[in-house]
């Protein structure tokens, strides 16, 4: 074959984005025909995103607490303190928040499902599903897309919640910024239009964290070794992939949502 | 191709490669209605394979496998479906799902058919369970079980949405002989009972004298002999008779 085929880097890639594109086809198709099964729907919600608080809590405590110090201490010099507010708060709706949530949620949950999903594989349990006239992507993908996109903006939020008031505590408690003008200005220049950035962010990471960890349990091969790879696979791609799709996303939604200005 | 409607399942020419090795060469059988065939064949050789298969699990590179009559070479995971819903496996190791109780192992496909009412299903666990003898084994998680016993959970599993063909991937390998002896009282007693057509993989030639209806050798990807359980005892074809009386041709 020709170029580009004839690399198998590009063979390889080409393939792997075109099995996930399937996949993603195949998961949204099936859950627009309505087949869903509300309760592992609500049992993956549990499992992946009211398991998933203490992670995304922690998370948004220690990055508002220290990137208000740092924030605080570069500003501080400059007689601009109680701008720490609005800084904080806007990089934390627009770029923080959901990415640190996506990072932290690929590596917990995108993890977990490819070695579940994994073992279950090279064990035959997916072939088992399948000759008992299951569809795996039915009764696996779906219920755990719909769980992770309803629970990452939530989650998303949460973690933002947690920063902004950490950031709060520092600044105030800690760095002596006055509380008033520190709400004052967070509040006239955070808009609602950040955090429907903020929460499509998540909403477009779930996706990632779902397919990507999916389809690496899918594809898994070669017993426990195959699963161990899958895994580490899983959470580095969707990790390298929120990131890349990161700077899009910002790019894209800048144009819909344009950042900056002050709403008195 | 006109099928016969006696056999429930007929392969023409049913040909795969796993990367470049050439599994099945032009596979030609027939599989009568209700009777037990065995499979024959070294290990490796392919067997396995074939009988993914008959349920969809594998598509042919080329080659045709009707059921009923239907063709299901070209069919798609969700066409297959309700000839799934016809034909159950039994795999090597069980295959139960790890993350559920028996219980719920055996009960998913009666839930995943719609049936709701707990107390039937309830009813219909213990009866399967019974059949199996593994009565009060519910509670327990397969990874406690031993492989015998999962392997009869699993046969469980198969048995209780009345499937009219089963397909036994090496059901006594691993096992003790009593244990065997249970899983082929079982064949047996699903076939004269419930005239469940059986496909049996197996290189274990007891479980075979004890089951078989019908017997086929599948050598080098393509079936070397297929008859009764008499003429495979009668056939004086070296191949066969190595395979019967577990000969070898290797230098020591």
């Amino acid at each position: 074959m020709k170029f580009p085929y004839s690399f198998p880097v590009t063979r390889a890639f080409s393939l792997y984005l075109g099995q996930t594109a399937l996949l993603a086809l195949e998961t949204f198709s099936s859950i627009l025909a309505g087949r869903i099964r509300w309760r592992l729907v609500m049992r993956q919600i549990v499992e992946i995103g009211f398991g998933s608080q203490a992670v995304v809590i922690v998370t948004g405590i220690f990055t508002g607490a220290v990137f208000t110090a740092q924030i605080f201490f570069q500003f501080n010099a400059l007689n601009m303190s109680t701008a720490v507010g609005p800084v904080v708060s806007v990089a934390l709706f627009r770029e923080l928040g959901p990415v640190l949530t996506g990072l932290m949620v690929a590596g917990r949950v995108g993890a977990a499902m490819s070695a579940e999903i994994g073992t279950m594989k090279v064990t035959e349990q997916i072939d088992a599903l399948r000759a008992l006239a299951v569809n795996p992507i039915d009764y696996l993908v779906v219920p755990r897309a719909l769980a992770l996109m309803v629970s990452m903006p939530l989650l998303v939020g949460e973690c933002i919640f947690f920063a902004l008031s950490a950031s709060y505590f520092v600044a105030t408690r800690i760095l002596n910024v006055n509380s008033v003008f520190f709400l004052h200005h967070m509040e006239t220049y955070t808009h609602g239009k950040d955090m429907v950035m903020a929460l499509s962010k998540g909403f477009v990471f779930a996706i990632i964290v779902v397919l990507v960890g999916c389809q690496q349990g899918l594809s898994t091969r070669n017993g426990a070794v195959g699963v161990g790879r899958s895994t580490t696979d899983a959470v580095v791609i969707s990790s390298l992939t929120i990131l890349m799709v990161n700077f899009f996303l910002t790019m894209a939604l800048n144009i819909i949502f344009p950042a900056g200005g002050a709403h008195y | 191709m006109t099928s016969s409607p006696d056999n429930l399942i007929e392969v023409r020419n049913l040909r795969q490669t796993i990367g470049s090795q050439e599994i099945l060469r032009g596979v030609d059988i027939d599989i009568p209605r209700g009777k037990t065939l065995v499979l024959l064949g070294q290990s490796g050789g392919g067997k396995s394979v074939f009988l993914r298969h008959l349920i969809g699990l594998m598509r042919p590179l080329s080659g045709s496998i009707r059921i009923e009559g239907e063709e299901i070479a070209g069919l798609d995971e969700r066409q297959l479906e309700p000839i799934r819903r016809k034909i159950g496996m039994l795999f090597q190791d069980g295959a139960l799902f790890d993350s559920m109780t028996v219980y719920d192992n055996i009960a998913f496909p009666l839930r995943e058919r719609g049936l709701r009412d707990e107390k039937k299903i309830r009813r219909k666990v213990a009866e399967a369970l019974e059949l199996v003898s593994l009565s009060g084994q519910e509670a327990k998680m397969p990874v406690n079980l031993s492989g015998g016993m999962r392997k009869r959970a699993s046969l469980a599993r198969v048995i209780i949405s009345d499937p009219s063909c089963i397909l036994y991937d090496e059901p006594t390998a691993g096992l003790d002989p009593i244990v065997s002896d249970t899983i082929n009282r079982l064949i047996r007693r699903l076939q004269s009972h419930l005239h469940v057509t059986s496909i049996v993989v197996t290189h274990d030639m007891i479980s075979t004298n004890h089951i078989a209806d019908r017997v086929a050798l599948l050598k080098e990807g393509k079936i070397h002999f297929s008859g009764s359980l008499d003429d495979l005892h009668a056939s004086s074809d070296p191949v066969i008779r190595d395979f019967i009386e577990g000969r070898s041709h290797e230098i020591d």
